[in-house]
């Protein structure tokens, strides 16, 4: 296993006129090639600002960031784009692409300054498609089909971009079980083929503790990382919701409404 | 692919189309020209009548020139402005960038008389219009762009767009209260809007603003593209979005500023031009649009100016109330059809 994105005495949170809200210390991760990798936390918890520093969007406050072993600042924006791609939550604007048209902006990296496909680009279309298992819907237009189909669509996007290491802001939140299930399986067996590291927040942790090869808990007195069967012996889900009425049940691995 | 046959075969349509206008354009008017004649003023011959000829060369071919630069440009500006706002109803004249240009000339041509007289002159020069009309264009886009990253509700920059438009109203009234009644009459007749008075070196300036406008834009295209997903994803794909967003602004200003200060302030041109390049070409490929933008801007407004000076009669119209007969419906049911936008 190759390592793709490590972190090294992270320290993540906001600066501002005010002062400085540290919302995680001395964070020390490390994302390994062909690993599906989940972020679990609860609301406000401070997912997106992790997700937002290590992606170079946001500065950290301290510590640093390397994706394949250089610092995650350095990198121009091209080269990080060739290198890292993101699957958003935000909702795409009005227009008219077609789902091969929007699956083919992620060659945008590597086409020329009027962005014309080369023979390579369209293959690579082609078979970011195939894997996301999309083929059939190369023609329809990007408001035409279902929310689930979005999803796998946005993530084919990501795979054209041919980058080692994709992270997904909850990309399973507005879709119904079985497309949620879908979904993980589809991001397991990316990870299988195609050797590529691949982080997601998530709320659905009973499918994550099934699906996922590591998980990374933020709670507000620690994150950590491990593989989901030792986070269950460690008792690390326990603290993951302050409420009484929350309890992980460790021997059937899910949380139980008390 | 059969989508690439397709827009071949609609290209030489539309090429075959932009020459007939062209011609058609030259052709027609109040005083009747044979085709004959016609053709042999503008191969450099001579016509039956010198004045025709002279009507051809300094009159027609110019104004066609000018249909073709003013259509082409305010309909490349609204096309970048759509993507950039993400805003399917921007476009120069909508969101008070014509206005903005306006109050620029209003102030240059009514406000000259307070200048000392050498300074009145620049003013008052082609490239003194150009740059009020452009300043005045860029600070309305500017503080357009304030406007839209803290409202993403497509109906509220209308407004704002509309509050601009009024605001230069207000202020031009307010100018036209201290002007003589010759730069009035100036000012009222620019605003009208007219494609045809503009001598063969004016028309080099507007060419010049023009072209480099279109270079800029056409070096937006892949920019344009990756801003269909939006701003984040734009940048996740290694786009230096200030940068970009910064020459799509000036490509934008140049366009509608140089154009309105030659041409007048021309309505929903580039609002409704771009929408029919999208329907026709059924994509959002902005290599495609650029082009297809390109030629059926050229050649609606190459149709509204034979419009405006139909054959046989005297009179011609104000140009700015052919486009927006024209162009005023398109929004309307552009409004109407919003549950689909595209």
């Amino acid at each position: 296993m190759k390592n793709i994105l490590k972190t090294s005495n992270l320290n993540i949170g906001y600066k501002s006129k005010k002062g400085v809200t540290t919302i995680a210390k001395d964070l020390n991760l490390n994302l390994g090639s062909g690993k599906l990798i989940t972020l679990i936390g609860a609301n406000g918890i401070g997912k997106s600002t992790l997700l937002r520093t290590i992606t170079g969007i946001q500065k950290p406050l301290s510590g640093n960031v390397y994706l394949n072993e250089k610092e995650v600042s350095h990198y121009k924006p091209l080269e990080l784009a060739q290198n890292l791609s993101l699957v958003l939550t935000e909702k795409l604007p009005p227009s008219n692409l077609s789902v091969f048209e929007l699956v083919a902006l992620g060659r945008q990296p590597y086409t020329n300054w009027v962005d014309s496909l080369s023979k390579e680009d369209v293959e690579k279309v082609h078979e970011a498609m195939k894997l996301a298992q999309i083929e059939h819907l190369a023609s329809k237009k990007h408001f035409e089909i279902s929310d689930g189909q979005l999803q796998k669509v946005l993530i084919a996007r990501a795979l054209a971009q041919d980058t080692p290491l994709i992270i997904l802001d909850e990309p399973t939140t507005h879709l119904d079980l079985l497309h949620k299930v879908s979904l993980f399986k589809l991001l397991k067996k990316l990870t299988q083929e195609t050797e590529k590291c691949i982080l997601f927040s998530t709320h659905d942790i009973d499918l994550a503790i099934q699906l996922s090869d590591e998980m990374i808990i933020m709670t507000p007195e620690s994150i950590v990382q491990d593989q989901p069967c030792n986070l269950i012996s460690n008792g690390s889900f326990n603290n993951l919701f302050k409420d009484e009425h929350i309890i992980f049940d460790a021997e059937k691995g899910k949380f139980i409404v008390n | 692919m059969a989508n690439k046959k397709r827009n071949t075969i609609l290209f030489v349509i539309l090429a075959l189309g932009l020459l007939l206008m062209f011609f058609a354009s030259i052709s027609l008017g109040s005083v009747m020209i044979p085709v004959k004649d016609v053709l042999t003023s503008l191969t450099g011959g001579h016509a039956t009548k010198s004045t025709w000829e002279y009507i051809i060369i300094n009159y027609r071919l110019p104004k066609a020139i000018t249909a073709v630069l003013v259509g082409s440009g305010l309909s490349i500006s609204g096309l970048l402005m759509q993507t950039l706002f993400r805003n399917p109803l921007a476009g120069p004249y909508v969101l008070g960038l014509s206005s903005g240009a306006s109050l620029g000339v209003a102030f240059v041509i009514l406000g000259a008389g307070f200048l000392p007289s050498f300074l009145s002159v620049i003013a008052l020069s082609s490239y003194g219009i150009v740059l009020a009309s452009t300043a005045g264009s860029t600070l309305v886009l500017l503080l357009v762009l304030i406007v839209s990253q803290r409202l993403r509700d497509t109906m509220a920059i209308l407004i704002v767009g509309l509050m601009f438009g009024s605001f230069t109203t207000a202020i031009v009234s307010v100018l036209t209260y201290f002007s003589t009644a010759e730069q009035l009459q100036k000012f009222t007749f620019w605003s009208m809007g007219s494609l045809g008075n503009l001598s063969w070196p004016t028309i080099g300036i507007l060419t010049t603003c023009v072209g480099i406008g279109l270079l800029l834009s056409a070096k937006s295209i892949k920019p344009l593209n990756a801003l269909l997903l939006g701003e984040n994803y734009a940048k996740s794909m290694g786009l230096n979005f200030k940068q970009a967003r910064l020459i799509i602004i000036f490509a934008t200003s140049i366009l509608s500023g140089a154009i309105t200060a030659f041409a007048g302030p021309i309505a929903f041109i580039g609002l409704a031009v771009p929408h029919i390049a999208k329907l026709t070409f059924q994509t959002s490929n902005h290599t495609v649009l650029f082009w297809s933008t390109l030629f059926f801007g050229s050649i609606i407004m190459l149709f509204c100016d034979i419009v405006s000076q139909m054959p046989g009669f005297e009179v011609t119209l104000p140009i700015n109330a052919i486009t927006s007969i024209i162009g005023a419906p398109v929004v309307i049911w552009l409004l109407v059809r919003k549950r689909n936008f595209q």
